[in-house]
């Protein structure tokens, strides 16, 4: 078939380029911009090339940040992506449990990220907070302002009940778009439950879970909020997240040069790594 | 390999029926012998694919019993009656490949390997999808997923009956013929039960010994193509069965005669009709004879398909079809007779009155 093309289609896009350039672009630039000059302050900027990419991708700083991140990202993923699968396959499909679960789930996901952080600070206090007090008196030494363990046990906790819903609603949307016919031909076949989820339910999942999984990745990695409000980044650095990282160097130290640097190389990996899970997911689709 | 007692069976899909119209299931209460053939036909929304499903376990009766060779089996799961069942929309798992679709009621039961591919190799051939074995089902067409879902209720060769839901909808008129003498084959070779569902008359009329009519959520008559044709034991199965179907004409009957419009007709019987029934005389189109003699009609319309004529007419102000010979004449004013044996006298539309 012959593509017919029709300059006249990109005025139609012009309105979405424009938006985007203010919303996107520019920003984006304007930190390019930074990242390559160096500044005493009065507004005057001198070149500076590639030196702070060097000095940010040198430092210690930077790797264990990142490292972090890394390691906080696939916690997050280990935990939510099964832990979602199990919720949903366990929810009913049909009758008044639907709705009440539905909204049960969707809780979590409307509560504003500064405000889950507040609400786990508090829960989590030692002096007041209920979790802090309950595993006081049960004899559980947990502090997580002074215990680095106790600080990453909280926010991975307090992830996983913001997030694991929202796998579970893209699972359950996966879920219950398969006809009743399967199920049955299953039982006529004699398939065991676990044959059923293989390859029945699992196949029907599988792109709302490269979605859920591609999310989760993205927010777990950029985490910010909740790490602010709970624990500052502490005890120590153990918390730092680059996020955390970058926003100490903007903002606290006024580095702009090395921060924009952190802003460019942050986003790079966050693009790269989600485009190799994006490829690797679904080249695996096309052959099984 | 098993008889099959349905007693008094009934189904509402809701959870408390009020009336009579909540069944999708009315009462059903048969018995399917051992090895039997049967089609059931019936429009859409009648209760096949429900009666099938409660059959194989898959929906429980709100009420009655099932019993496969008198051992009751109404609370025992689909996996434990060890039935075969295709539905009427192809279900294939996407991810394995066509031998593997076909493989997997068998290697979930544990039958030994060899055995396993040598019935594979046996149905895959027999749905004519020979080259395709290694190929993953997720792309084709929806006549090759509608043949492998029926190769699956195939493979299996020790199943006591199989449950066809109109498996042949989507494949293609020369296929389905090839398909459905395999099918025979196989029933003969095996002796399963087997319960064949369809729309297509000519397709139940052809394919079983036995052919169950429902409607409604009934059976109305299960009979021989012969008997569905000659006495339908309701007007439905008038209706359903025939081509064009019984003529019913609203009558009036009195002792041994019927009276439609200002006509009075002879029957050779004596119908028992208890009083304020609605009373109807059926008669089929090839019983019709048109003539010179008889009771007056105004034709309306002449359709000539090949070996006969079917007339379109108005007898007593109700529109009646006639079928006449190729080389049948219509007079100028024409008559027609009805053959009294052929006619059959309905009331509240069920048939009524002895065979005398
Ligand atoms: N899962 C269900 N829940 C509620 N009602 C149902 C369900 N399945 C079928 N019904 C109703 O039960 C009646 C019988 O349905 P069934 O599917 O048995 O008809 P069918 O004879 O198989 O029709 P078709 O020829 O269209 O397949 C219909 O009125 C239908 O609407
Ligand atoms: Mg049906």
């Amino acid at each position: 078939m012959e593509k017919t093309w029709n300059n006249k289609a990109w005025f139609m896009v012009l309105p979405v380029l424009v938006l985007v350039a203010f919303s996107a672009v520019i920003p984006l630039m304007t930190v390019v911009n930074y990242s390559v000059q160096d500044t005493f302050g009065n507004n005057e900027f001198f070149w500076a090339g590639t030196d702070w990419y060097v000095d940010v991708l040198t430092s210690d700083r930077f790797w264990d940040a990142l490292t972090r991140n890394l390691i906080f990202s696939a916690i997050i993923l280990a935990i939510e992506i099964p832990l979602g699968i199990i919720i949903a396959l366990n929810m009913p499909k049909k009758g008044l449990g639907v709705p009440v679960c539905l909204v049960l789930m969707a809780l979590p996901l409307l509560i504003p990220w500064n405000v889950v952080g507040t609400i786990w600070q508090v829960f989590g206090r030692v002096d007041i907070g209920l979790l802090g007090r309950t595993l006081e008196a049960l004899g559980i030494n947990y502090n997580y302002v002074q215990n680095p363990i106790d600080a990453w046990v909280t926010l991975i906790v307090m992830d996983v009940w913001h997030w694991t819903s929202l796998v579970v609603l893209l699972c359950y949307a996966g879920l219950v778009s398969i006809p009743d016919a399967y199920y049955q031909a299953a039982k006529i076949d004699g398939a065991s439950r676990w044959s059923v989820f293989r390859y029945i339910q699992l196949p029907k999942m599988k792109r709302v879970l490269l979605i859920a999984f591609l999310l989760r990745f993205m927010d777990s990695f950029m985490i910010y909020t909740e790490p602010f409000v709970v624990t500052g980044g502490g005890p120590g650095n153990s918390t730092t997240f680059l996020s955390i990282d970058l926003v100490k160097m903007a903002i606290g130290q006024f580095d702009l040069g090395p921060a924009a640097a952190l802003s460019i190389i942050y986003f790079l990996i966050i693009l790269l790594l989600s485009w190799i899970f994006y490829t690797v997911m679904t080249t695996s689709d096309a052959q099984s | 390999m098993a008889r099959i007692d349905l007693e008094h069976i009934r189904h509402a899909y809701g959870a408390k029926p009020k009336s009579e119209n909540d069944y999708a299931l009315k009462e059903v209460h048969h018995e399917w012998n051992d090895g039997g053939a049967y089609a059931l036909l019936g429009p859409s929304g009648c209760g096949k694919t429900t009666l099938l499903n409660i059959i194989s376990g898959l929906i429980n009766p709100s009420e009655g019993r099932i019993l496969f060779d008198g051992k009751d089996v109404t609370h025992l799961s689909t996996q434990d009656r060890n039935i075969a069942q295709v539905f009427q929309f192809p279900v294939i798992y996407d991810t394995m490949t066509v031998y593997d679709n076909l493989a997997f009621p068998l290697r979930n039961r544990h039958v030994p390997e060899t055995e396993v591919d040598r019935r594979v190799k046996e149905i895959i051939e027999m749905i004519g999808l020979g080259g395709w074995a290694g190929k993953k089902a997720q792309g084709l067409t929806a006549d090759q997923k509608q043949k492998i879902s029926l190769g699956r209720g195939l493979v299996r060769s020790d199943v006591s009956a199989i449950l066809f839901d109109e498996p042949l909808t989507v494949i293609d008129p020369e296929m389905k013929w090839v398909l459905r003498s395999q099918i025979k084959r196989l029933h003969k070779q095996f002796g399963f039960t087997m319960v064949y569902v369809t729309h297509d008359q000519t397709e139940a009329l052809t394919f079983a010994d036995k052919v169950v009519v429902m409607y409604d959520g009934q059976i109305v008559q299960i009979g021989t193509p012969a008997e569905l044709f000659e006495r339908p034991r309701h007007t439905f199965v008038g209706y359903f069965i025939g081509s064009p179907g019984m003529n019913v004409l609203p009558a009036k009957i009195d002792g041994s005669t019927a009276t439609i419009g200002g006509e009075t007709i002879a029957l050779n019987f004596r119908p028992e009709i208890k009083s304020g029934a609605k009373t109807e005389l059926g008669i089929r189109p090839e019983f019709v004879s048109i003539g010179r003699e008889g009771m007056p009609v105004a034709i309306s319309k002449v359709e000539d398909i090949g070996r006969h004529k079917i007339v379109r007419a108005r007898f007593a102000d109700q529109p009646i079809s006639i079928i006449l010979d190729e080389d049948g004449e219509i007079p100028a004013e024409p008559r027609i007779a009805f053959d009294q044996k052929a006619i059959n006298i309905y009331a509240d539309s069920w048939r009524v009155g002895g065979e005398a």
